[in-house]
């Protein structure tokens, strides 16, 4: 063992305390303002001169906040807002000018001697760390944490049970699906507000839509009539969240192809009018709303994360992340020839939820 | 006194003359017919030529669009099924070819994804008798006139309804591909929504009312006349309104605003850290510091 502990000796060299000697810091050199008084002057105007530009900006913006029009008939500058411009480039400059005074204020007449700073460890010394211990040690053999289990189960016990109210409180968030679905008011997220023999109309203008006046290639992005009442059509008002939440759900968008391009559907063969067939304008993905529509391959495109939809193929997944086809509106004309729809969609509309595959 | 009497007598007398209205109703007819003849010598011609001009249409057509849409328009299709060489234009209208030739997309250039812009290949003229003779081989819409695009002809207050209308509309109806400023966008397969900016009235109208390339129809049982005279009047609108917000960065989204904070901001930044680390001018020279408590 010592002989070893010897040979070891032998090869490796002893610690030297400075393997190489310290170079130390190199001569300082003076900046031309350290050493002519007229420079430094001039150094000291320029940082001055700055600040006083900042000074200049915030009061220019001061008085672009008080003259520039604004609102309706606000005044322009090159094209834009002049108010705009004016205040941001005028706070710009305030902050701006103080920044590039305090630099040219460090690099020019600050002192710059080079000084060397030691490493030293970053933790807390031995006899700190020590004392935090046995105080830690301590106040464990004193509360008798370890050695009363009965205390200690319980109380983790009684903090566990703190998270009971904090789920019972979240749900009362808002109501259940189960609680609000209902297909006769089209509540909940099964049902929407489409119902047997209420028209299909156009968004935003509400005019209901002559399945004869299509021609092929049209889309429309349309609504349930219910979305404008009027004394006529006699739906009630409906205004607020529950406006939002129907049109949410009931937009949808109704395109016209030969109808030989359209590949039947079991069971959906007399959805369609004539070439005109209607889906759910809302992404199975995650909900955006999609009219994205290229007539010459039928496909419509989610804007959101790419879904594509084949409308002459059952609104069948041709590519990106959703998972389902758009939900199909069963569609029929009245006696006026106007657009209606059959009945509600079939499935739910819009992205996955819990509940969706267990009704 | 007497002079200036008699003659306004005798002018009188000669007013009244067989011979002096004769002359007058002469002379009336041959300047109505003259100025007819210089001003309107066009539209008289015009008259006459209607199967003239389709028949000139159908020549042109012959030469430069035959070898894709076939000798009488039919179509031409490709070995592989489903695709074509060339679209029939039996029943596509002369809004169709007043839109495809006017802003120079056909004839094409060569194929691809998608036919882009360009200069125009045919005077206006030619593209007329081209149109007349597409619109000769089946019922289509026909090249709108400037009452069906523009709100001139409207009250102050029908303006601006019209303009808010139509931006409803056009947030419906457009923006999914034409973005919410009319900037355009990128579509599947190398395809791409051309950008509204500049593009005139009318061929904005043709546009709807065709469905040119993938672009689907906005026919009028679609999209009422009033209702696409709305769009335009909107996209014109914002055209002229200047950007209150300061620089549009050409109405993109967060593509060209990312670029702009990423390239300018960080590149700012940047280049005041290279400033503030970099060094300053020295010198060899030494502060006198004896000389000055001396």
């Amino acid at each position: 063992m010592t002989d070893s502990h010897d040979t070891q000796h032998d090869h490796v060299p002893a610690v030297v305390a400075e393997p190489i000697a310290n170079p130390g810091i190199p001569a300082h050199t003076w900046r031309p303002t350290d050493v002519d008084e007229r420079l430094s002057k001039r150094a000291e105007r320029q940082v001055a001169g700055f600040f006083g530009l900042s000074m200049v900006c915030a009061v220019l913006f001061v008085v672009a906040y008080f003259t520039l029009e604004i609102g309706d008939n606000f005044d322009t500058f090159i094209g834009l807002g002049a108010s705009t411009v004016a205040l941001g480039l005028a706070l710009g400059g305030a902050l701006l000018f103080i920044g590039i005074g305090i630099i040219q204020w460090a690099r020019k007449l600050m002192s710059d001697h080079e000084i060397s700073e030691l490493r030293h460890p970053a933790g807390s010394p031995a006899e700190d760390r020590e004392a935090t211990l046995e105080a830690l040690n301590l106040g464990i053999e004193e509360s008798g944490i370890g050695r009363r289990p009965l205390v200690r189960n319980s109380l983790l016990g009684a903090m566990g049970m703190m998270g009971l109210p904090a789920v019972v409180l979240l749900r009362d968030l808002g109501p259940t699906n189960a609680q609000v679905a209902n297909a006769e008011n089209g509540t909940g997220l099964q049902h929407t507000i489409w119902k047997k023999g209420m028209r299909v109309v156009r968004d935003v203008v509400g005019t209901p839509i002559k399945a004869s006046e299509l021609e092929i290639g049209d889309l429309v992005n349309a609504a349930p009539e219910a979305q404008f009442p009027t004394e006529e059509n006699g739906y009630p008002e409906i205004e607020g969240v529950e406006l939002q939440v129907l049109k949410a759900k009931g937009a949808i968008i109704v395109v016209k192809m030969e109808p030989e391009e359209i590949k039947p559907v079991e069971g959906r063969e007399n959805w369609t009018v004539d070439g005109v067939i209607c889906y759910s304008k809302i992404c199975t993905h995650v909900g955006c709303p999609i009219s994205l529509y290229e007539r010459t391959t039928h496909h419509v495109l989610c804007p959101c994360h790419q879904s594509t939809f084949d409308l002459a193929d059952g609104a069948k997944v041709i590519f990106g992340p959703a998972h389902r086809p758009l939900p199909q509106l069963p569609l029929a004309v009245d006696e006026e020839g106007y657009l209606i729809a059959q009945a509600d969609f079939d499935e739910p509309v819009g992205a996955s939820y819990w509940e969706r595959e267990k009704q | 006194m007497r002079l200036l009497n008699r003659s306004a007598g005798r002018i009188s007398r000669h007013r009244r003359g067989p011979v002096a209205g004769l002359a007058v109703l002469l002379l009336g007819l041959l300047l109505t017919g003259g100025i007819y003849t210089v001003l309107a010598p066009a539209q008289a011609q015009k008259a006459q030529s209607d199967t003239e001009l389709v028949e000139e249409g159908r020549k042109l057509f012959l030469v430069g669009c035959a070898s894709c849409h076939g000798q009488n328009g039919e179509g031409i299709s490709t070995i592989r099924e489903g695709n074509e060489k060339g679209p029939s234009l039996v029943g596509v209208g002369a809004a169709a070819v007043d839109f495809q030739v006017e802003t120079g997309r056909m004839p094409l250039a060569q194929p691809g994804s998608q036919a882009p812009r360009k200069a125009p290949t045919y005077s206006d003229e030619e593209v007329a008798s081209m149109a007349a003779y597409v619109a000769s081989l089946a019922p289509g819409p026909a090249v709108p006139s400037e009452q069906d695009y523009s709100i001139d002809g409207l009250s102050e207050d029908e303006r601006e309804e019209a303009i808010v209308r139509g931006g409803q509309i056009f947030l419906t109806n457009c923006t999914a591909c034409h973005n919410f400023n009319g900037s355009g966008g990128a579509m599947p397969r190398g395809g791409y929504a051309p950008s509204l900016k500049g593009v005139e009235s009318k061929h904005i109208y043709e546009a709807l009312l065709t469905g040119p390339q993938a672009m689907p129809n906005f026919s009028n049982g679609n999209l009422s006349p009033d209702e696409k005279r709305d769009v335009i009047a909107y996209l014109r609108s914002i055209e002229d309104t200047p950007n209150y917000g300061g620089f549009g960065m050409g109405g993109l989204g967060p593509v060209s605003e990312g670029l702009f904070a990423w390239v300018l901001g960080i590149g700012g930044l940047v280049g005041f850290a290279v400033w503030i680390a970099a060094h300053t001018t020295r010198t060899t020279k030494q502060p006198i510091e004896e000389g000055a408590e001396a």
